[in-house]
């Protein structure tokens, strides 16, 4: 297949938006700040890694280039110079100047206009790309903002009313495969070592079609790999895990979900000497309630763990908000690992429809 | 050094935990870093001359805690069973080797830990920016006034001086058993139980950055600004976590740590320094 060679538009000037207002939780997020866990750093990044990186795709970035993650209610932007965006993940009532825009699509905002992302309506994050990436100095190899160290994103922190995002150039946007903070090959996937070749003849605005689209909604169904710390529940704890309805309880953010419902009981206490936690680990303390690890978990804990949200799920339990109800399923790790593979299928799907697009322009 | 027993735990598709204990054991968490080392060397090793394809090539990153030790994997380039195997091998002549270190008793024990390794060179150890050590650091602290608002209880608590208890507190060499809760955070083992002191009950909503504390049995000292519930006893004014620094973290899993007592005026020339060793 060939690229067309010739440009339909020459290389922009840089976006730039003005905040003018933040929303409830806007963040600078990337794939993560991975090889740190060592040392007390969460990896970070993005909650729904799935809806990020397709995202990211509809403007012909890498998958891992920087976006904005935003929780519940966008923000509102303010085109101070024009480009190219697309918006992803949650759905939400989204306008430009007023103008209906489509979610899953990559659009151009002329300067001057605004863009106004409302409350999400199905899920609970929506992604904003900008071709080239939000250009914010990486810290530790990645640009994500870690809102418990304070680093990364626009000063360690969330967008505020006032704030100037910068696009970058697709040639700063280094994959985090590319960082030497990490060995060689992306954590956890294969969408993050093969890159989209960057569309030189982008023209968009593409939309990604029906069949391709995620969908969330309650109930949120998890498939669970049992452990690590399995053997630590009576069998009648893993049994109320697989068989009960939780609840997602408001003490639910971008280190952890706690879930409410029947208890799940211990053999006996309910602490252990720290270890690891990964990220869709299934902590139980003490109250027997079960708290999903996410991006900004810590690295070490010292509750019991019962099972852990496959990788191919994870992204699901990212889109659940308060009061959404949560059902997990235990399965054995040949099903997770050929769920995991169905998802590399699927971007690579993405890719070619995008690919696809560039050569028909 | 007898017991032979590990196991191996499962977290997720991408997770092989490797514990070797479920208790807070020196020895426990000396095998635990040890095979963080030498999994480590042997997975650069082979990236860098063998490529991939190889049984290590699909390791992304280590954890060490106090007794286990995680292996996060890309379930596509390598099996988990392919990796037990090669772990397995690994640990068997580690145990080799530590035992026949321990015939020639070689060991000086100061609070139950063994002597740092010295490591030749920056070694490609978690990551590339933070080497590793094993190295022991002197970590200068401030005990007492606005610094440690709790030395006083700590005093009253144990019924020791003031004087006392900063000495014991900085006779001591600790280990860094593991790090985490923040960036850059020890847990530091090996504190000597006549200083030990009950958390607060209700924790403060904000702790300066190189507070050092007592949490039980436990010390260590915050990183950067925090809640938190342990007793403060101290201020250091060395950076423990700077992110824009080539090495962003001051201690690294399996360091050893000693403190001593300063001045204010130290205190500050350090502060002013820029917090460096």
């Amino acid at each position: 297949m060939i690229l067309p060679t010739h440009r339909t538009a020459k290389q922009p000037d840089r976006i730039k938006l003005r905040v003018l207002d933040p929303g409830i939780l806007t963040t600078v997020q990337d794939l993560g700040r991975w090889g740190y866990q060592a040392f007390g750093v969460s990896p970070g990044g993005v909650m729904d890694e799935y809806a990020a990186q397709l995202t990211n795709l509809l403007v012909g970035n890498p998958v891992s280039a920087a976006l904005l993650e935003i929780t519940l209610k966008g923000p509102t932007l303010r085109f101070e110079q024009g480009g190219w965006i697309a918006l992803g993940g949650a759905v939400c009532g989204a306008t430009l100047d007023g103008k209906p825009v489509p979610n899953w699509s990559a659009f151009y905002g002329e300067p001057g206009s605004t863009l106004e992302i409302g409350f999400v309506r199905e899920g609970c994050r929506a992604y904003l790309a900008c071709r080239g990436g939000f250009d914010v100095t990486p810290v530790m190899g990645s640009r994500s903002t870690y809102l418990r160290a304070k680093i990364g994103g626009i000063q360690g922190r969330a967008l505020q009313e006032g704030d100037l995002l910068q696009g970058g150039l697709l040639e700063d946007q280094k994959g985090i495969e590319d960082s030497d903070a990490l060995p060689a090959g992306g954590m956890l996937s294969g969408g993050r070592t093969a890159e989209l070749h960057t569309p030189i003849g982008f023209s968009g605005p593409f939309t990604l079609p029906p069949s391709l689209v995620p969908r969330y909604g309650s109930p949120i169904l998890l498939r669970v790999l049992p452990g690590p710390q399995e053997d630590l529940f009576e069998p009648e704890g893993l049994e109320t895990l697989f068989t009960s309805r939780y609840i997602i309880s408001h003490e639910a953010d971008r280190m952890g979900y706690r879930l409410e419902g029947p208890k799940i009981k211990h053999k006996g206490k309910a602490d252990i000497v720290s270890d690891a936690l990964a990220r869709g680990a299934i902590q139980v303390p003490g109250h027997g309630m079960p708290i999903v690890m996410m991006a900004d978990h810590q690295t070490t804990g010292g509750y019991p763990k019962v099972g852990t949200v496959i990788l191919a799920d994870q992204y699901l339990l990212a889109q659940g908000k308060p009061g959404d109800e949560v059902r997990f399923f235990p399965v054995t790790e040949e099903e997770a690992l050929t769920a995991w593979r169905e998802r590399q299928y699927r971007m690579a799907l993405v890719r070619a429809y995008i690919r696809s697009l560039l050569t028909a322009i | 050094m007898s017991n032979r027993e590990f196991r191996f735990l499962r977290m997720g598709e991408s997770c092989i935990v490797v514990e070797f204990g479920t208790s807070i054991d020196p020895e426990v968490n000396e095998r635990v870093h040890r095979l963080a080392r030498i999994l480590w060397e042997a997975r650069s090793v082979q990236n860098v001359h063998v490529g991939e394809g190889t049984e290590l090539a699909g390791v992304q990153e280590l954890v060490p805690t106090y007794r286990s030790l995680a292996v996060y994997f890309d379930p596509l380039k390598v099996q988990r069973k392919t990796l037990e195997e090669r772990i397995t091998t690994l640990i068997h002549e580690l145990v080799r080797e530590i035992e026949g270190a321990e015939t020639e008793k070689t060991r000086k024990d100061t609070c139950g830990i063994l002597p740092p390794q010295d490591t030749q060179g920056p070694l490609r150890y978690y990551n590339s920016r933070a080497v590793p050590s094993r190295k022991k650091v002197i970590i200068p602290v401030c005990y007492g006034g606005e610094y440690g608002p709790d030395l006083e209880f700590v005093s009253q608590y144990t019924g020791l001086s003031e004087e006392e208890v900063v000495k014991i507190h900085t006779a001591c060499t600790y280990r860094v058993y593991m790090l985490g809760f923040l960036p850059g955070f020890p847990y530091l083992g090996g504190m000597d139980e006549r200083i030990a002191a009950p958390r607060l009950e209700t924790p403060r909503t904000r702790i300066p950055a190189g507070s050092v504390g007592i949490a039980g049995s436990q010390t260590g000292f915050y990183p950067m600004e925090s809640p938190g519930g342990w007793r403060i006893i101290g201020r250091t004014p060395i950076k423990a976590f700077d992110p824009f620094s080539d090495n962003p973290f001051l201690l690294a899993p399996g360091d050893l740590v000693q403190f001593r007592a300063i001045g204010q005026e130290e205190y500050q020339k350090i502060e002013e320094s820029g917090g460096r060793l």
